[in-house]
């Protein structure tokens, strides 16, 4: 029953959210489509770092993959086609890191993943400057910010079915032990690559489809843009103020953070990352399991 | 080909001496140090004002930058290290804060260096005359380069593997728990261990600044690099991550020469999935 009535809560919400752009401003359509964004972004992340405690930091080198797939393919390919190959793309992206990586213990897994923009930002200019002979390319899709927005919403709204569906099953309880000790999990019986795998290829076709989606903005294109490792960071940042464990965290962070980060960056253009990294820091420190964890033990020690 | 075996040397010296800094951090500290690129490239500017505006030379910008960086790194450990330290759990969970809150100090780093000195390349002109050797030619800078990190990294093994005061620092990187037991401050050995790896950080940063050219936001590579040799030694091993270092620098220099300048890094890359998959404790790590 009371799964039911937030199930009517959350389509109210998305049914108001969706209609949205027909009210507001095209500036602020445009604000409620990067939140959108960041909100997937972080709840995509947590999907998979969040209960195996895998810190991944590879977020801006699937989203990049998933916008350069557009820009590459967005005048050969009718769009439902281009957003599908940018998603299996992303996906076996995701196959080839996961099986060479996901044995690895945590720190290994962390300093690859840490790489692995740079990599394949490398990897993609070598490409376009020897064999195709282009640097930067144009988007040209007949979309405004509302469409964009749309795509993105139901993409949010997948993401959250999906975790939500993940955290309430078997897997999500093999997850947790893994997260808690991950040779007691394998002891027991969980088959303890193949679910991080699993995991892992989900949260990244996700984040793949999320910079595939929002390519048509830029209309120029170039792996300097795509791969800024920014995207990563903030994404990471958001999902751990609000609490990767949990299924509203990623989005209780992303909000609030991407509206400051929104005034921060028009306000102190120069200073922005100074901020960013105090910020990052300052939260580490004061909310290491995130705020809806904080509100918990807050509540606790007001009960005990 | 004699050239390319010289000039692979020359880089890998360097990666050798900054990865010792940041296996030290690692291996004694317990702190995995994403900021450590940073604190090299920190270096490379300070090195570069010196030089520019005050005519100091780099050799003698050594004298004043390791002892700051020594004692910068001190100060940090202090301040934002030591509470992680002593609210972790296990160590598991001190390596995970420490790779989170040196992510941030890695933005702040780099922010303070772009707004400071813009996003351009910078370099400065110092001993750029070629000298022979064996048969090859190779610059002054880089040849002077390499004897520093030869000379650096021996002083410092040298202190490690002889001395009481590394012996006290090994064997809190060998037996953490076991330490205290002994008499042995192991917070004191841990704050000693950072602020190494952070004058070993401005160590590189004042040699590589000698012949390579630098931007503010060049530190990810480095710390990259640096985490790669580290992995690939084996963590905690100082002569693991001098064979690294010369390894890579050589495998860097022959892909540059031989294939392509612009798939270094993927060159790298390969060497270090490949020999994780062989040896995943590194070439000289324990089981």
């Amino acid at each position: 029953m009371k799964t039911m009535h937030g199930f009517a809560l959350v389509a109210v919400a998305v049914v108001l959210l969706a209609l949205a752009p027909l009210f507001v401003s095209e500036y602020w359509t445009g604000v409620l489509l990067g939140m959108t964004g960041y909100v997937t972004l972080a709840t995509a992340w947590a999907l998979f770092s969040g209960p195996t405690r895998y810190v991944s930091l590879a977020t801006v080198a699937f989203f990049g993959v998933g916008a350069y797939t557009v820009a590459v393919l967005n005048e050969v390919l009718p769009y439902p086609l281009v957003l599908l190959s940018a998603g299996g793309i992303g996906m076996v992206m995701a196959l080839v890191v996961g099986l060479s990586t996901l044995r690895l213990a945590g720190v290994y897994f962390v300093i690859f993943t840490f790489g692995l923009a740079e990599l394949v930002r490398q990897t993609v200019s070598w490409w376009e400057v020897n064999v195709t002979y282009t640097m930067g390319r144009y988007v040209f899709l007949p979309f405004e910010g509302r469409h964009i927005y749309w795509q993105l919403l139901a993409l949010a709204v997948v993401t959250f079915l999906i975790s939500w569906a993940i955290g309430r099953s078997r897997i999500g309880l093999a997850l947790k032990a893994v997260g808690d000790d991950e040779s007691v999990a394998a002891h027991a019986g969980v088959d303890v690559t193949r679910i991080k795998l699993l995991l892992f290829v989900i949260s990244s076709t996700i984040i793949t489809l999320v910079g595939a989606i929002q390519a048509p903005r830029w209309t120029y294109i170039e792996p300097s843009i795509v791969f800024n490792p920014t995207v990563s960071f903030m994404t990471l940042i958001m999902a751990l103020l609000g609490g990767a464990m949990r299924l509203w965290g990623p989005m209780v962070g992303a909000v609030p953070l991407f509206l400051l980060f929104e005034w921060l960056s028009v306000s102190f253009p120069d200073h922005f990352s100074i901020i960013l990294g105090l910020l990052f820091i300052l939260i580490v420190f004061v909310m290491p399991n995130g705020v809806l964890a904080k509100i918990d033990d807050l509540r606790k020690g007001g009960r005990a | 080909m004699l050239e390319h075996v010289v000039n692979g040397l020359v880089l890998g010296g360097t990666y050798a001496l900054v990865a010792m800094g940041l296996t030290i951090q690692y291996g004694i500290a317990r702190i995995m140090n994403l900021g450590f690129g940073d604190t090299i490239i920190a270096a490379c500017f300070a090195t570069f004002v010196l030089f520019t505006t005050l005519s100091i030379n780099p050799t003698v910008a050594l004298l004043i930058l390791v002892p700051a960086g020594y004692l910068i790194s001190d100060v940090i450990y202090r301040v934002i290290m030591k509470p992680l330290v002593a609210r972790a759990p296990d160590e598991g969970a001190l390596e995970v804060d420490s790779i989170l809150v040196t992510f941030g100090l890695l933005f702040v780093i780099q922010g303070v260096l772009l707004t400071l000195f813009g996003g351009g390349y910078t370099s400065y002109t110092f001993l750029n005359t070629p000298v022979n050797v064996l048969g090859s030619v190779v610059a002054a800078n880089r040849l002077l380069a390499f004897v520093l990190s030869l000379v650096i990294g021996g002083v410092l093994v040298v202190v490690l593997f002889r001395t009481r005061w590394g012996m006290i620092l090994r064997a809190v990187a060998l037996a953490p728990k076991s330490a205290p037991l002994f008499g042995i401050d192991t917070d004191r050995a841990a704050r000693t261990a950072f602020a190494i790896g952070g004058a070993m950080a401005a160590t590189g940063g004042v040699v590589v600044s000698m012949f390579q050219t630098f931007t503010a936001t060049a530190g990810v590579v480095f710390t990259m690099k640096a985490l790669i040799v580290v992995i690939l030694g084996g963590k905690g091993s100082v002569p693991g991550a001098v064979v690294a270092g010369l390894l890579l620098g050589l495998v860097e220099t022959f892909v540059a020469a031989y294939i392509d300048p612009g798939l270094t890094l993927a060159a790298v890359y390969t060497v270090f999935l490949a020999l994780l998959l062989v040896r995943p404790n590194g070439i000289f790590g324990k089981a």
